[in-house]
């Protein structure tokens, strides 16, 4: 049994148009290099300096990973892996003062 | 552009004034497709803040699944600027992440949380590029007449 893993419409463009795919692993970390080896250049949108982006969440059977071990969340052969960029702007105007950008154009 | 029903318009209003000073937060929802704003979906804003907005991330799943579920989109994406005009800032800009979305702020600058026209204005967010659209308001969406509906490409 595979995992799978719900991919959100901005990045379908790494799955060919495809809402859900399949992937391996027995971690989070494990789960995104296996997207990123059937998806080249998906990792980049979702990790950066080894942790996920600010504005990412990633859910683990529903739980956000934020609260359960982040990237070493542990997967289920079972599990679901949902991703879904935040909905969140604002007027600020100075976005450093947030943290990094998500999801570089 | 946008087609939106008066009453929807009216709530996201509402609910800018409400939570003012605050942003206020929340999603339309509509048929997948359809371009068509139905399902009105007002969300806490978890920062709670007068400068900035970010759905929680549980409700976030929620309202996502739930979307799915019944087939939906998000059509409209809404959020207020309390202290500044109804036009993306940059960081709204970078975080876009729903091309086929309508961003639709309101401003409740100047006393308009209180009372007076609100300033209320729609745009399309695509690969960090703002683009201003009419908004037209209707007193009901057409749905008796099978009329061809105007496809964006």
């Amino acid at each position: 049994m595979a995992i799978e893993v719900r991919i959100p419409t901005i990045l379908r463009t790494y799955t060919g148009g495809e809402r859900a795919v399949e992937s391996t692993g027995a971690s989070v970390a494990e789960v995104i290099d296996a997207l990123e080896s059937a998806h080249p250049g998906i990792k980049e949108r979702l990790v950066e300096d080894g942790a996920v982006r600010r504005f990412v969440n990633i859910y683990v059977d529903d739980e956000d990973i934020r609260f359960t071990g982040a990237l070493e969340t542990p997967v289920a052969e079972s599990s679901t892996v949902v991703i879904l960029p935040a909905v969140a702007g604002g007027a600020v105007s100075d976005l450093a003062a947030q943290g990094p950008a998500p999801l570089p154009a | 552009m946008l087609t939106i029903q008066r009453e929807i318009l009216d709530a996201i209003v509402a609910h800018a004034r409400r939570d003012h000073p605050d942003e206020a937060c929340g999603v339309v929802a509509g048929p997948f497709g359809s371009d068509r704003p139905t399902r009105f979906v007002p969300m806490v804003n978890a920062a709670m803040s007068p400068t900035f907005y970010e759905f929680d991330s549980g409700d976030l799943l929620r309202l996502y699944r739930e979307m799915d579920d019944r087939d939906e989109e998000p059509v409209v994406i809404y959020h207020s600027h309390t202290a500044t005009e109804a036009y993306p800032s940059r960081t709204d800009t970078n975080l876009a992440s729903e091309p086929n979305a309508h961003y639709v702020l309101v401003s409740t600058r100047d006393g308009a949380h209180e009372s007076g026209p609100v300033d209320v204005r729609s745009y399309r967010i695509v690969d960090g590029e703002v683009t201003e659209e009419e908004v037209t308001i209707v007193e009901r969406y057409d749905d008796d007449a099978p009329a061809p509906t105007k496809e964006s490409a």
